[in-house]
């Protein structure tokens, strides 16, 4: 497409508070703004948008486009995509950034594939080269054992950032932007697919992805009964249980609980892993930690490689006497 | 009626084998599949088989798989079959490489679902673990024009409809869609069965179907490369580990306990 210019970047907002994964979009996206000296818009999508448009500029949107339609108020892919589409065609933008998140694992690539160009999927960092336009981004691959750099042949370049790899700006109510009203029309008969129940399993407690410490097993535990030490651990530091994809593949705890990549993504200031062996696809689930720690009864497991502190032992004696003592630390 | 599906299958290297084993050729810019250790089929689409497998064993189906790529392992793309799935359909050509680029591969599978008539329904494994793409299912769904499903794990065919437990991420919700429709599946669908003798003795008699370059009905528009592929590279691990040492695992445990105090993480 000639004349493509600007990046925009797709957001959400629920209840009409900008979501935090649309503030660390903002974030990627003002960086290739500026290195193309092009200007940063976000599409917000839903029925009413509240405050959120401004909030999208004071973190860092030049203009705030608010797509709307009453049919948008609930998610729904296909809908989704309508209004996305309408206004990518509209904005005509050289980038599109997208979260990969468990909305944007679908519409990335459907969007992709709806204009005919191509996509560079779960991101981890992208940069722009000035002379020519180009989105340059850096993905991990092979289960995170390695790291392929792509671009995109055609505009719109589009790319999937992974979730809390980019730091949200700091808002400033004092920066100013343009908020454009932009309703959309919707054909409802887009629609092809029906949610006819949601089902709730969401764990008491912290949720895993908000805990500042995360605690979690792995194969080596054996099976199910551990983690309810691992679950005391956890209540004492205030954090929360997660666990790798071969105890949840072994029907040990359910989904919800998965670290990793095709889990979930999470960021604790303290990550401890129980007889987590490290294989690179659970490491793509946990690698912002701060620091890990690891707890392994072999002393070559490639956990070590990603921690900063380890224990090589055996977890049934390890997690009784860390937890005592972690009991004695935090209740004197 | 029985349903006629299709699985989409791709032949990867094995996840599970070694890191020592894994190696990138840089300036071919791709990895090496490793001597000794026999690709397998992904993990995610062997979860497809199994999906369209128990759509079979309730109500009937015919079940075809359809794989791309230059070269294949047959005794690998045959466990699909032996598992107790009914044709075997491979896209082999030099030209079919194994690429970063999705779009290419959207359009050879389509190419070949439009001339085997089309499906019912179409599964597939959310993505391949290799380039963790995760994009051809929801490509070949657009081309298609059909419905689709993303993440389910679990998968039913009722009357002219399909019903999906979609994974969400503090549950999952049930989702359904009128046929014809793509649903991709997850591992929490459960472990794929194992094949039997007499699924592995039938699989040795069947023959797959093999179309080249030449049987696809190929627009070159759509065959431009959408992606291009700069550098690959195996990341650096930088942390050092402090281990830390015990008289026993009960000492260690404590000291552990006592460096995290210190170093104020809890």
């Amino acid at each position: 497409m000639a004349d493509a210019t600007g990046i925009l970047v797709f957001g959400e907002a629920p209840q009409g508070e900008l979501s935090a994964t649309a503030q660390e979009l903002l974030a990627a996206g003002r960086t290739l703004a500026d290195s193309l000296g092009q200007e940063l818009a976000i599409g917000l999508i839903g029925a009413d948008l509240s405050g959120a448009p401004q909030q999208a500029i004071a973190h860092g949107a030049d203009k705030a486009y608010a797509v709307t339609n009453p049919a948008l108020a609930d998610y729904h892919p296909d809908l989704y995509l309508s209004a996305m589409q309408t206004l990518a065609i509209e904005a005509n933008p050289n980038i599109i950034l997208i979260a990969r998140n468990n909305e944007g694992r679908e519409l990335a690539p459907r969007l992709a594939f709806r204009m005919g160009v191509g996509l560079a999927q779960d991101c981890l960092e992208v940069s722009a080269d000035a002379s020519t336009g180009k989105l340059l981004a850096n993905r991990p691959v092979y289960g995170g054992s390695a790291v392929a750099v792509v671009s995109c042949n055609q505009t719109p370049q589009i790319a999937a950032i992974r979730p809390k790899t980019y730091e949200p700006l700091d808002a400033d109510a004092g920066r100013s932007g343009q908020v454009v009203n932009f309703p959309v029309e919707i054909d409802p008969s887009v629609a092809k697919t029906r949610v006819v129940d949601v089902v709730k399993e969401e764990a008491e407690g912290i949720k895993l992805e908000d805990a500042r410490i995360v605690v979690s097993g792995g194969r080596g535990l054996g099976g199910p009964e551990p983690f309810a030490q691992l679950e005391e651990l956890a209540n004492l530091l205030g954090g929360a249980v997660g666990a790798s994809r071969a105890a949840v593949d072994s029907g040990w705890v359910p989904a919800n609980y998965q670290v990793g990549l095709t889990g979930k993504t999470i960021t604790p200031d303290l990550y401890i892993t129980v007889a987590i062996s490290g294989a690179s696809q659970h490491m793509a689930g946990c690698s912002g930690s701060k620091a890990i720690v690891a707890i392994n009864k072999d002393a070559d497991a490639n956990i070590f490689k990603d921690a900063r502190y380890g224990v090589v032992g055996d977890w049934e004696k390890v997690i009784p006497a860390l937890t005592e003592t972690v009991r004695e630390l935090t209740q004197s | 009626m029985p349903v006629n599906i299709c699985v989409l299958a791709k032949q990867v290297v094995d996840p599970e084998m070694p890191a020592a084993a894994f190696r990138i050729d840089p300036d071919a810019r791709q990895v090496v599949p490793p001597p000794n250790i026999p690709p397998v089929v992904n993990g995610f689409d062997e979860n497809a088989v199994e999906a369209a497998l128990q759509i079979k064993d309730e109500q009937g189906a015919n079940i075809t798989v359809i794989s791309s790529g230059t070269t294949f392992a047959l005794d690998v793309m045959k466990k699909p079959l032996s598992m107790g799935a009914d044709e075997l359909v491979l896209l082999q050509d030099d030209a079919f490489a194994n690429s970063v680029d999705s779009f290419f591969t959207v359009q050879l599978l389509t190419s070949a679902i439009n001339k085997l008539g089309g499906f019912d329904l179409i599964i597939c494994g959310r993505q391949a673990s290799d380039w963790d793409n995760a994009q051809v299912p929801l490509g070949v769904a657009e081309t298609l024009g059909m419905a689709c499903i993303t993440l389910g794990k679990k998968v039913d065919v009722q009357d002219d409809k399909v019903v999906v437990e979609r994974l969400a991420p503090d549950g999952f919700e049930v989702v359904e869609a009128d046929l014809p429709a793509l649903v991709t599946v997850s591992n929490e669908l459960g472990q794929p069965r194992y094949p039997t003798l007499r699924g592995i003795m039938a699989a040795t008699r069947k023959r797959p179907t093999v179309w080249t370059t030449g049987d696809l009905d190929l627009d070159d528009d759509q065959l431009e490369p959408r992606v291009t592929l700069h550098d690959l590279f195996v990341p650096e691990r930088e942390q050092d580990c402090e281990i830390i040492e015990g008289d026993d695992d009960v000492d260690a445990a404590r000291k552990l306990a006592l460096k995290l105090r210190e170093d104020r993480f809890i």
